[in-house]
């Protein structure tokens, strides 16, 4: 609770460390998700607050990356998969027939477990968002927005005399932080990370924690996470998912100290999972 | 699970002594074993190896002397009134005249001594009837030498050609022993030497009748006794050969005797003498009797100086006759000849003269036909890679699609050929025997090639590249266009170029859309006649001139370098840009 009252003090969000759940970005209501006959998520309701960092926990298989993937419709690209149940995005419904995809996402930015970097330069990988919305009128604006999203991303101290090089000639750590820089340079309200450290070293991961950290100032981020002192060390709110369904929400202090289920508890106490 | 490990549990590790006889056994065994298979594995590579190096050097050594042309260094009047009788070097007066007959007169200045029609004939026949032509284009394009002497070089015939590289009879020298008096009598000649001047080629003329006797008593015991005496034609065969082998027997059982050499069983024994040559027509010991095929000297009656020349090939038995290897060897002597490459053969069309055909009409033939093939399966296959990949929806019909072009792939080339006859040449009415229908067949015969290739491709551009796209906000089709696609090019481009080579290759569908005509026009658009270089070859192939052989095997060791110069840029790509993620 300690910790809590620093937090209080530094973050302008400070009802979300302080345990509450204040103005929602993302609701969802009754989500389930079936791929064909797999009945993969059931019933999930939880608000993630703006502003704050949402860490999903829970064993393999649960449903936390089918969770994340509702969040910016990524599922509509597997065909057997079929959604339903409501999400909203500041009360507005994603799935609505009349929404595009491509809209959605460039709100919703995605991180994914791999670091995925486009085979292009550097530069071409943070750009190509920002130029596909027509975010920047002109080179100098695009040239600062690369620069601007490299910088928030951590990266351009090391990549700024490379810019023309390709983004898969950087270290793992490296590529993972361009992927971060790639996402938010479309400026985008929530960022979604599906296991953004797993194929990263612990220094490396260090880095992109303190990114997340730095990062909650002005984006909404939900984050799958199988470490959980990750999950302490970065989120304010936690969601425990096991086999399909959302067990527990709360305050990430509340979750890790005195969870409210018999398995949560067993799962962050490394009983299973 | 709790079964292995109480199994494990009760008898323990398996204990294995590395030197007992039983593993060592069995060691050996398996060791035999992949000896065997690597055997096996070398050998067939090694007998692969040889094949190809036996087909290619077959190939190489057969074509090489096409891409090489000889040619006499000629000296033309380019007599004026001849070629331009007005003198107003009207350029269609100049085009029109007959250059092809000074180059026949320059050609008989150089054999006077020729005055027979029919000799004449066949001196003329030593050049190319192409010959004229270089004339033509000679004057027209400087027409002020008209009135002057020139010295060109003139392509020679076929026969005269192969005769040059070798290709006809061996020629054998050797110098005469003795003096030998000359009685020459018109076109006859008599030489009359001591006892032995003629013992050698009268030897080797005997020896000749000797194995001609062997060789026909072989033949007469091949015919059955029985089945002749039933058969009166084979009855009179048998006793013409039984009379042959017995006179060849006479003769060359008195070495004394005299000869008369026949031209259809006898190698040409000439000689030598006084600035002439003679061919023998009779050789007894110590004289001989002959023709006279080039002539010598008018007043020599006796030399001290002369050579026995043997064309070891009868003359019946060869396109090119004593007298035209004559005047090629004095035109050598005299150092009139030249060999030089055959650029002919890549600037020509095709021709019924194999000194004057080339590949430049099959060449363009191909380049028009397969610009057509890729233009139609280059953009229709990828089209329809990517639709099929990416946007098709995975039911039964588009499984039974997937299906079918697999097939398609395997279905032999003729019946593309068939139906590029029913649908493009009786159905659309275009133009027989030109590019755009033999385009338009081969790209349905690689379309499969090239939809396969670049789904293969398409596969292989891992999905998180194209979630990335969709995860910062690209469509799908923005996604597929701006990085699956790029990604997958080099092997697009790979399949591509495979399928164009295969392509490159094929005859059988081109001969049903009638691409195999005689066409000796270079074709200048896709709906000209045409025929491409594989066809080419096979037209080629089919024809009695020998010349034609080395140029069936230079064609095809263009066309192998074209194919190879494609696969090699295939691998090229590949190993450019393979895995750049
Ligand atoms: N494309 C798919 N098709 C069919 N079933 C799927 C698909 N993706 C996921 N599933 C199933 O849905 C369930 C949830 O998967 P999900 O990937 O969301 O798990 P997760 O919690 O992210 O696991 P992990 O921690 O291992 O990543 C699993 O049982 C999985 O087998
Ligand atoms: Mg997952």
């Amino acid at each position: 609770m300690n910790s809590a009252s620093i937090l209080t003090a530094e973050a302008p969000n400070a009802a979300a460390s302080a345990g509450l759940a204040p103005e929602p970005k993302v609701v969802a209501r009754n989500v389930d998700v079936h791929y064909g006959e797999k009945h993969a998520l059931k019933a999930v309701s939880v608000d993630i607050p703006a502003r704050a960092v949402t860490a999903f926990i829970g064993p393999s298989g649960c449903g936390k990356s089918t969770f994340l993937r509702c969040i910016n419709r990524m599922n509509d690209t597997i065909s057997t998969c079929r959604v339903t149940g409501e999400i909203t995005i500041d009360g507005q419904d994603i799935y609505d027939p009349r929404l595009d995809v491509v809209l959605l996402r460039a709100r919703v930015g995605m991180v994914f477990q791999k670091p995925n970097p486009f085979p292009k330069t550097i530069y071409e990988n943070v750009a190509y968002g920002p130029r596909l919305h027509g975010l920047a009128s002109g080179k100098a604006e695009l040239d600062e927005i690369v620069e601007r999203s490299l910088r928030r991303a951590s990266l351009w101290e090391e990549a700024k005399d490379r810019l023309g090089e390709s983004g898969t000639g950087l270290s793992g750590g490296q590529q993972q932080r361009l992927c971060i820089a790639r996402a938010i340079a479309v400026s985008p309200e929530v960022i979604l990370m599906d296991e953004p450290c797993s194929a990263l070293d612990p220094i490396a991961t260090a880095k992109i924690e303190e990114l997340i950290d730095e990062l909650r100032t002005n984006f909404t981020i939900v984050i799958v996470t199988h470490s959980m002192q990750q999950a302490a060390r970065v989120s304010q709110r936690t969601a425990f998912f096991h086999l399909g369904t959302l067990v527990e929400e709360g305050a990430t202090d509340q979750i890790f100290t005195n969870p409210r289920d018999r398995r949560t508890q067993d799962y962050i106490t490394g009983r299973f999972g | 699970m709790t079964d292995a490990v109480l199994t494990f549990a009760q008898t323990g590790p398996r204990k294995v002594d590395f030197f007992s006889e039983e593993a060592m056994a069995r060691v050996q065994k398996r060791y035999r074993a992949e000896a065997r298979f690597k055997a096996y594995g070398l050998g067939a590579v090694v007998l692969a190896g040889i094949f190809v190096v036996i087909l290619l050097a077959d190939i190489v050594s057969k074509g090489l002397p096409a891409f090489f042309e000889h040619r006499i260094a000629l000296t033309v009047t380019l007599d004026a009134a001849k070629i331009d009788p007005e003198g107003k070097r009207d350029i269609e007066v100049l085009r029109a005249a007959d250059y092809q007959r000074l180059i026949y007169d320059g050609l008989r200045e150089e054999f006077p001594g020729v005055s027979d029609r029919r000799d004449r004939r066949k001196l003329e026949g030593l050049v190319s009837t192409g010959s004229g032509n270089d004339l033509r284009t000679l004057v027209l394009r400087n027409p002020s030498i008209i009135g002057q002497k020139t010295t060109l070089p003139v392509l020679l015939s076929d026969d005269a050609d192969l005769y040059l590289k070798g290709i006809g009879t061996r020629v054998e020298r050797a110098v005469g022993k003795g003096t030998l008096d000359i009685k020459q009598q018109g076109k006859t000649v008599e030489l009359v030497g001591s006892a032995g001047a003629f013992a050698a080629p009268l030897a080797d003329v005997k020896a000749r009748l000797k194995r001609l006797a062997s060789a026909t008593e072989f033949e007469l015991q091949g015919l059955s006794a029985a089945q002749a005496t039933a058969n009166a034609a084979l009855e009179a065969r048998r006793e013409d050969l039984t009379a042959r082998v017995k006179d060849f027997r006479q003769r060359s059982g008195d070495p004394a005797s005299a000869e008369t050499l026949d031209p259809a069983t006898m190698p040409s024994e000439l000689v030598e003498i006084a600035g002439g040559l003679v061919r023998l027509t009779e050789i007894a010991p110590g004289r001989a009797a002959g023709v006279v095929l080039l002539p010598l000297a008018a007043d020599a009656t006796r030399s001290d100086s002369w050579h026995r020349t043997t064309y070891t090939t009868p003359e019946s038995n060869r396109r090119i006759t004593d007298i035209e290897i004559a005047w090629l060897e004095s035109l050598r002597g005299r150092k009139l000849t030249e060999k030089g490459f055959a650029w002919r053969f890549f600037t020509n069309g095709d021709s019924r003269e194999p000194e004057l055909a080339g590949i430049r009409g099959a060449l363009i033939g191909s380049a028009l036909t397969l610009a057509v093939t890729l233009l139609f399966c280059l953009p229709i296959g990828v089209g329809a890679a990517v639709y099929l990949e990416e946007f098709a929806p995975k039911n039964r019909l588009t499984d039974i699609l997937e299906v079918n072009i697999n097939n398609l792939a395997a279905v032999p080339s003729i019946v593309f050929g068939l139906l590029g006859l029913a649908m493009f040449l009786n159905f659309f009415g275009l133009p027989r025997s030109a590019p755009l229908v033999g385009g338009l067949v081969l790209a349905l015969l690689v379309l499969p090639t090239i939809i396969i290739a670049s789904r293969a491709a398409l596969k292989a551009v891992p999905p998180s590249i194209k979630e990335a796209a969709l995860g910062v906000g690209a469509s799908h089709q923005q996604a597929i266009f701006h990085h699956v696609l790029p990604l997958a090019m080099p092997g697009i481009m790979t399949g591509t170029i495979i399928g164009m080579a295969h392509a490159l290759g094929e005859t059988a569908p081109l001969l049903m859309i009638g691409m195999v005509a005689f066409i000796v026009d270079i074709p200048q658009a896709i709906s000209d006649p045409a025929t491409v270089l594989p066809v080419q070859i096979y037209l080629w192939s089919d024809l009695p001139e020998v010349a034609f052989q080395a140029k069936t095997a230079a064609a095809i060791m263009v066309l192998l370098a074209f194919l190879f110069v494609m696969n090699g840029a295939a691998i090229l790509l590949r190993r450019r840009f393979e895995q750049r993620w």
